[in-house]
C-alpha cells in the first residue's frame, strides 16, 4: 500500500517534468514557427499538455472537478483550430504572404 | 489490494503519456514542414493525453469521475483528427509548400500530374497568389 502510493506520486512528479519539457519545446515551435499554420498546430499541441497536467494534477490531488475544465478545454481547442483553419484560407484568398518577412509583415519575430 | 493494482497501473499509464507528449513536442520541432509536423501533434500528442486521462480513470474510485475522464477520452478521439485534417487542408489550399525531399503529393491537381515527368512526382507549381 505504502510503496504503490510512493510510486504513483514518484511517477507523477517524472510525468510533470515530462509535461513541462513538453510545453517549453512547444513554446519554442510557437514562437520559431515560421509560418502561421506551424504556431496554430503548436497551440493544438499546447492544448494537449494542458489536459495531461489536469491529469496529472487531479491525479496527485484527488480534486476532480478540473476534470470538466479539461473537457471544455478540448472544446475550446477543437474550435479555435477549426476557426483558425477558416482563417489561413481566407488570408491566402486575400492575397497575404505565406511565410512572414516577404513583403508586408515586416521581418519575422 | 485493488488499491495497489491501481496505483501501479495509474503510475505506469502516466508516464507512457507524458511521454507520448514529449514525443509529439519533439517531433513538433524536429519535423521539416506543416504536414509531417501535424503527424507528430494529431497521432502521438492525442494518444498521450488520452492515456494520461486514462491513468485518472483507473485511480478514481467515483463513478462520475471515471464516466467523464472516458467521456473525455472519446471526445479527444473524435475532435483530433477532424481539426488535424482540417488545418492540413486549409494550409494546402492556402499553397503552403510540401517539404522539398517530399516524394509524393496525392493530391497535386490531375493536369498536372499528366505533364510532369513521372521521374519528379513531387514537382508541384507555386500556388502562393501574387
Amino acid at each position: 500500500m505504502i510503496a504503490s502510493e510512493t510510486f504513483l506520486s514518484f511517477t507523477i512528479l517524472v510525468a510533470l517534468a515530462l509535461l513541462s519539457l513538453s510545453f517549453l519545446v512547444t513554446v519554442c515551435r510557437v514562437v520559431i514557427g515560421p509560418t502561421l499554420p506551424d504556431r496554430i498546430l503548436a497551440l493544438d499541441m499546447l492544448v494537449v499538455v494542458a489536459l495531461g497536467f489536469i491529469a496529472a494534477i487531479g491525479i496527485k490531488t484527488g480534486y476532480a472537478l478540473y476534470l470538466d475544465i479539461a473537457i471544455a478545454l478540448g472544446l475550446v481547442g477543437f474550435l479555435a483550430t477549426v476557426a483558425f483553419a477558416r482563417f489561413v484560407i481566407s488570408r491566402a484568398a486575400d492575397g497575404e504572404p505565406l511565410v512572414p518577412g516577404n513583403e508586408m509583415e515586416g521581418g519575422s519575430d | 489490494m485493488i488499491d495497489v493494482i491501481q496505483n501501479y497501473l495509474a503510475g505506469v499509464l502516466i508516464i507512457i503519456g507524458a511521454g507520448f507528449a514529449l514525443v509529439a513536442a519533439v517531433g513538433l520541432i524536429r519535423l521539416p514542414d506543416i504536414y509531417s509536423r501535424s503527424h507528430a501533434a494529431s497521432k502521438a500528442g492525442t494518444l498521450g493525453s488520452c492515456v494520461m486521462l486514462l491513468a485518472l480513470a483507473v485511480v478514481a474510485n467515483d463513478h462520475a469521475i471515471v464516466t467523464r475522464a472516458l467521456a473525455g477520452v472519446l471526445f479527444f478521439l473524435l475532435t483530433a483528427p477532424i481539426s488535424a485534417h482540417l488545418l492540413a487542408k486549409a494550409a494546402y489550399a492556402a499553397g503552403y509548400q510540401l517539404w522539398e525531399k517530399s516524394v509524393l503529393d496525392q493530391m497535386e491537381p490531375a493536369s498536372e500530374e499528366k505533364k510532369t515527368d513521372t521521374k519528379k512526382p513531387a514537382k508541384r507549381k507555386s500556388r502562393s497568389k501574387s
